[in-house]
């Protein structure tokens, strides 16, 4: 072999760049797979969607939304000639089938929990684990260790185990079924992991920065919200998307303590199924638009997660 | 501006005391550098005098004012950080007005102050340059334009010019010194590089263990250290050390070092015997071959318009500083003639100066031990 070219040390081989590329590329296929085939799916009529073989190319129907927003009724064809024009796509699609809509079904109000459910548990968490991470951070907190060990230690055991005390407790205090009751427990389960990762974030902000604008005549929660959290914000992101992604995705606790008002959408989507046969493109299509926000929320913030997971690994 | 009066100040974290029952006066207008090695108690010091820490004991006053348990932004004070500390989501003008934005001043004088600091730091061009963008010295430039603009009762500086390189460096202290003696504001100034020191301050306060060792100018503290650490801690090469020993009685005018007798400054104390030193520095020795103070030279370090010259003596290797004509080779046998007018005498044991006839026309600058 000719020693003719250096090889730099620190820089990877075009080899391993080859490998490390397609490594990326296929795990990246795979993971990808399941969510087009759900998108698919989702635009797929209900016959197409259980072919066999599986039908790659087929007829595009938005059967799917139209069933996931509405709920319908069997009715005889002579009843339904005696209707009038079909109102709509939807409506003639329905007809089609012998059915008629009967009113709007459950999933927009379900959805809108979830949004108000996560949104709201993402925004206590964070606020609440930026105030005490910086607390932590910079005051001398008697048992400081202790307590964040005790903060720590809830993520210690999968919350599922304390599943039942919950479901008991939250009926005794009337929070079962109600969206305060939902955005109390994600924050409870979420503000561990916010504290840690934000603490490590505003430990990493000098703290010559607050002194400054202390003596240049701010407060310290002036200096706080004026020189910290600018320079957190990075990191505040990444928490807030972790969170987020949590109590978005979560569905054991949801479906334990919410049946009806407070009901999110993770539990109510499988309910779908049960509804005249297996109308899988419904269930498709409640899980495209389920995926939805995060994916809205991921891109807009993807920078900050990006900087975020990678932390300390990249910084000066 | 204002004077800053230091009284018995001390603090100690749990067992550790980092400053002892330090006192000290900056006059209105002076430049006032704190110097001593690292973790002497310097910066503090200042960081009590900025109220970023509460002393365990003591006073500080401001303008005659008790601001001792004051917070920081009660006390009209600037501060310079040693990394500057200027924020990276502001640009230059942003940071520079950040003071007054807090006193609620109106943005029309923001913008007119800033721009008056920024031409007066020769920095206006940067006005919207992003922080982050900035060179060394700019940047040190724009944390001075921070402390300056609001006119402040005094500056504190916690050595802002460390991270410089030495280059910016030489430049920012003559700079520094210009700016000062234009707009003559109380600065308090921290460091451990003894050449910032001398060429900037007025007074100049040594610290080490928590302990102002010796408080006075430049001169005063090259010429009469008032301890064996300040003697040894100023200077380069620092002072030469010759162990004696015997009492000293009031008026003694020579000591025996090493056998040869050693004309000293006239003696104004009486010493009980006890081990002692005689300091003198490398440019206060002279090679004269009839001295009976003798050695071998050791080694050479050639500077240009002189050189130091390392000799061999009974006592250990004693440093000179001699012209860069002489011809020297290791090995060498020379006498040592030292300048009478120029030596100092320590007491060994407590490392404090005898006071001699050097000290006769001396302002009283001595130190306070805690």
């Amino acid at each position: 072999m000719s020693l003719t070219t250096a090889h730099s040390v620190v820089a990877p081989s075009a080899n391993a760049k080859l490998i490390a590329g397609t490594i990326i590329v296929a795990y990246a296929l795979i993971s990808i797979v399941p969510l087009l085939w759900i998108f698919a799916t989702s635009f797929k009529t209900p016959p197409d969607s259980i072919a066999y073989p599986p039908k790659v190319v087929f007829q595009l129907s938005i059967e799917g939304y139209c069933n996931l927003f509405t709920t319908r009724t069997r009715q005889t064809p002579e009843y339904i000639n005696s209707l009038g024009p079909a109102t709509g796509f939807c409506d003639e699609t329905v007809r089609k089938r012998n059915m008629v809509i009967a009113g709007p079904s459950n999933f927009l109000p379900r959805f809108v929990n979830s949004l108000i459910i996560a949104f709201g548990s993402t925004f206590c968490a964070v606020f609440l684990g930026t105030l005490s991470a910086y607390g932590f951070s910079r005051f001398k907190v008697p048992l400081a260790d202790d307590l964040l060990f005790f903060i720590l230690s809830t993520r210690m055991m999968p919350p599922i185990a304390v599943a039942i005390p919950i479901y008991l407790m939250y009926r005794e205090l009337g929070l079962s079924d109600t969206a305060l009751g939902m955005i109390l427990l994600y924050t409870a389960v979420n503000v561990s992991l916010a504290v840690w990762l934000l603490k490590g974030f505003i430990d990493e902000i000098p703290r010559e920065y607050e002194e400054a604008a202390m003596i240049d005549g701010y407060t310290r929660l002036q200096a706080f919200w004026r020189t910290v959290l600018p320079q957190a914000t990075t990191g505040i992101a990444a928490t807030a998307i972790f969170c987020l992604i949590f109590a978005w995705n979560e569905y054991a606790f949801a479906a334990l303590l919410t049946s009806g008002t407070a009901q999110t959408a993770p539990p109510f989507i499988p309910t779908i199924i049960g509804e005249g046969g297996q109308d899988w493109p419904a269930v498709a299509a409640g899980t495209t638009i389920f995926l939805v926000p995060i994916l809205v929320f991921t891109i807009l913030l993807r920078k900050q997660l990006l900087r975020g997971i990678t932390f300390g690994a990249v910084r000066k | 501006m204002a004077e800053i009066r230091v009284q018995n100040l001390r603090k100690a974290f749990g067992d550790f005391v980092a400053v002892q029952d330090s006192s000290f006066v900056v006059e209105d207008g002076e430049f006032f550098v704190m110097l001593g090695p690292s973790g002497c108690g310097k910066t503090t010091t200042l960081r009590m005098i900025a109220g970023l820490e509460l002393p365990t004991g003591g006073n500080i006053l401001l303008g005659g004012e008790d601001v001792t348990m004051r917070r920081a932004r009660e006390r009209d004070i600037a501060f310079v950080f040693q990394l500057f500390a200027l924020y990276p989501h502001m640009n230059v003008r942003k940071n520079i007005g950040f003071p007054l934005l807090a006193q609620g001043m109106p943005s029309a004088e923001i913008r007119q102050r800033v721009e008056e600091t920024a031409k007066l730091l020769r920095i206006d061009h940067l006005l919207n340059k992003s922080v982050s963008g900035l060179a060394g010295g700019d940047r040190q430039r724009v944390a001075l334009g921070r402390a300056i603009v609001r006119r402040p009762k005094c500056f504190l500086m916690d050595e802002p010019l460390g991270t410089l390189d030495t280059e910016f460096r030489d430049l920012m202290v003559h700079e520094l010194r210009e700016l000062h003696n234009r707009i003559h504001a109380t600065t308090v100034y921290v460091t451990h590089d003894q050449m910032e020191a001398m060429s900037m301050a007025d007074k100049i306060a040594v610290m080490n263990h928590g302990v102002i060792e010796q408080f006075g100018t430049p001169r005063e503290i090259y010429d009469r250290p008032a301890t064996m650490f300040v003697a040894d801690f100023i200077g380069s090469p620092p002072m030469n050390f010759l162990r004696f020993g015997g009492g000293l009685a009031k008026g003694a005018k020579e000591i025996v070092v090493q056998g040869a007798k050693v004309a000293v400054p006239e003696v104004r104390e009486d010493i009980a015997p006890s081990d002692m030193a005689l300091g003198i520095r490398p440019e206060h020795i002279r090679f004269d071959d009839a001295s009976k103070l003798r050695g071998a030279i050791y080694g050479t370090e050639y500077l240009g318009t002189t050189q130091i010259v390392a000799v061999e003596t009974a006592d250990g290797i004693i440093k000179a500083r001699v012209p860069a004509e002489i011809r020297l080779a290791a090995g060498d046998h020379v006498g040592l003639s030292l300048n009478s007018a120029r030596l100092s005498l320590f007491d060994k044991g407590s490392g404090r100066a005898v006071r001699t006839a050097i000290h006769d026309s001396a302002s009283q600058g001595r130190a306070q031990h805690g």
